[in-house]
């Protein structure tokens, strides 16, 4: 089986302050990760790997060369090969030009590696956008089937089975393949790489595509001038004031006081 | 696409059993707003399988038009089926905009047809408001879990396509049943439908975890120190009649199963009250749930983040606290 897993590096949301003077998110110096979500998608196609070998996984991501470290511990967990899709003629590109660059990447991925995907994973969201919308797009350019929200993801005879958190429990779906899949977060970690993994995808090829290479892309619907949102502000909301501190005497008292303030707000 | 209309169209989804689903009931009431303010009408498009009291419901709350898709095919939600019918409604009637209740199948769903028509999408909005210089919708979402609010605009493409959290707006209230029905005879032939349910995994009864429907969520963290430490989270939450949540951390822990976290590798939640117990506040804790009504801390350290977004803080030991308000709960109702 082909898989691809699309991953995106995002700043490590942990480690975003608040500027306190000028009340704006401060962004130096903050390290940079794989997206989670992308991370358990990553393993989910380990996982379909453990059981047959012979499952190939490539990993694919847009953003500046610097992206290549995430293609590179996606690499050293359990990748195959990485393709990075750079090119400034992409940047400012919204979910719908982001997807449509993607799914055009997809096409020129799968015509360097000479097969086609059986299936393509995504993370349900990336932590900085928190859209979870390029997934679903790239599958509608593609005209795939998708099934959202998935835990875990099985092989079998007629496509896949994907294990998936629904409103009231968990359900099983059955897809055709070849489909694509967002994944949120399983009851399993991801697993770590091993120091031997990690080795040598310090020294693996990424293979570079820029608008060059990606021939099949009509720049109308690439980058900002291809997007049909338009960022018009953005803001850190303000803080709210501060709140109510209950001490009183004893501990009793101060529940008592609570429950009163509760009652008055009407929330009890 | 060009609109023929000035319309604005909000979704409403329906439960199996053919109800209507809150969010689109709920979206009516920022909807009206802006179908004003838009200068059309305020249209609620069901979808679903013997709708009739959806529909209904409705009418009694404020769409003058409601559209109806009614057919076997849409009892269970399918992203084929659901987006086949809505692309085909939108090109016919082609409003100017549309309302999608950000429930996980409205996240599955508004991607899919937004491409599908090719316009623009904004994600999981918390406020709705027309740009007075342009005309447009000015949609309102937060990003990085909460810490950057944006303002996003659709200025060229129609139409203008958002999901809107769920319990952020109040249901309107509820009046004459007067809307005009419209009912669209459409069909999505099976084999276009390419996902099958095989299997429903219910959680055991009692199990079920609601937070995004509760009305009041008590959670638990770090602090509560181990899976025992949840019985007094959960006699606060009986005695309350709330619904029980926990931070990552419990849940990295296995207090607690992850249906239960808050947070964003959780669900976003926005309770009338939030009583956090425990809980430090990490930023993606906060970014599931500050959008809710009242929120109260409890926790031993003054300094943690979770007391920078609480109306009511207590700084001390929950082991004492949280009892004591059990009890005056329980009191008050005998």
């Amino acid at each position: 089986m082909n898989i691809l897993v699309c991953v995106k590096q995002v700043p490590d949301t942990n480690e975003i302050k608040i500027d306190p003077v000028t009340n704006t998110l401060v962004r130096d110096g903050v390290p940079s990760i794989v997206n989670p979500f992308d991370g358990y998608a990553l393993e989910a196609a380990a996982r379909i790997k453990d059981d047959a070998p012979d499952t190939k996984i490539v990993v694919l991501s847009m953003g500046p060369k610097q992206a290549e470290n995430a293609l590179r511990e996606c690499l050293a967990i359990a990748a195959d090969k990485a393709y990075l899709v750079t090119d400034r003629i992409f940047g400012g590109s919204d979910t719908l030009a982001t997807s449509y660059i993607l799914s055009r990447a997809i096409a020129k991925v799968e015509e360097l590696e000479g097969a086609k995907f059986d299936a393509i994973f995504c993370g349900k969201q990336a932590i900085d956008g928190d859209t979870a919308q390029v997934g679903p797009e790239i599958a509608e350019h593609l005209g795939y089937p998708q099934v959202t929200y998935a835990l875990e993801v099985k092989s079998a005879e007629d496509g896949l089975h994907v294990y998936r958190e629904a409103e009231d429990g968990k359900e099983v779906i059955g897809v055709q393949t070849p489909c694509l899949v967002t994944f949120t977060k399983p009851s399993f970690d991801p697993r770590f790489p091993t120091i031997k993994r990690k080795m040598a995808a310090r020294k693996a090829q990424i293979t570079p595509l820029t608008a060059a290479e990606l021939t099949n892309i009509d720049p109308a619907h690439a980058g900002l001038k291809g997007s049909p949102t338009k960022v018009k502000r953005t803001y850190v909301p303000p803080r709210k004031e501060a709140g109510v501190v209950i001490k009183e005497e004893t501990t009793e008292a101060s529940a008592h006081k609570l429950y009163e303030l509760l009652s008055k707000s009407h929330v009890i | 696409m060009e609109a023929k209309t000035k319309d604005l169209w909000v979704l409403l989804e329906t439960n199996e059993d053919g109800t209507a689903k809150n969010v689109g009931i709920e979206l009516l009431n920022p909807g009206r707003h802006l179908a004003d303010k838009q200068g059309g009408k305020l249209v609620s498009v069901v979808i679903g399988y013997h709708t009739d009291a959806a529909v209904k419901e409705a009418s009694t709350h404020g769409a003058d038009q409601v559209i109806v898709v009614d057919s076997e095919e849409f009892q269970r939600y399918t992203t084929d089926a659901y987006t086949a019918a809505l692309a085909h409604m939108l090109e016919k009637y082609a409003p100017t905009s549309m309302l999608i209740g950000a429930t996980p199948n409205g996240r599955d769903l508004g991607p899919r047809l937004s491409c599908r028509l090719g316009t623009g999408l904004t994600a999981d909005c918390t406020a709705l408001d027309i740009d007075e210089a342009s005309g447009n919708i000015a949609w309102t979402r937060p990003a990085f879990g909460g810490n950057l609010m944006a303002v996003i605009l659709c200025p060229d493409h129609r139409p203008q396509l958002g999901t809107v959290r769920p319990g952020v707006f109040k249901k309107p209230d509820a009046g004459e049943d007067k809307a005009e029905i419209i009912r669209e005879d459409f069909h999505v032939p099976a084999d276009q439908i390419r996902t099958t349910l095989l299997e429903t995994i219910r959680e055991a009864a009692g199990e079920i975890v609601d937070l995004e429907g509760a009305d009041i969520i008590v959670s638990g963290g770090r602090g509560v120190g181990g899976a025992d430490g949840f019985k007094i989270i959960r006699e606060l939450a009986d005695a309350l009649g709330a619904t029980v949540g926990a931070s990552r951390a419990a849940v990295d822990e296995g207090w607690i199963t992850h249906s239960h976290q808050v947070g964003q590798t959780g669900k976003t939640v926005g309770p009338k009250l939030y009583i956090a117990c425990g809980i430090s506040g990490a930023i993606q804790h906060l970014a599931g749930m500050s959008s809710s009504d009242v929120i109260v801390a409890i926790n031993k350290d003054f300094d943690a983040p979770i007391f920078g977004v609480a109306d009511y803080g207590f700084v001390g030991n929950l082991f004492e606290i949280v009892p004591a308000l059990t009890a005056e709960i329980n009191k008050a109702k005998a």
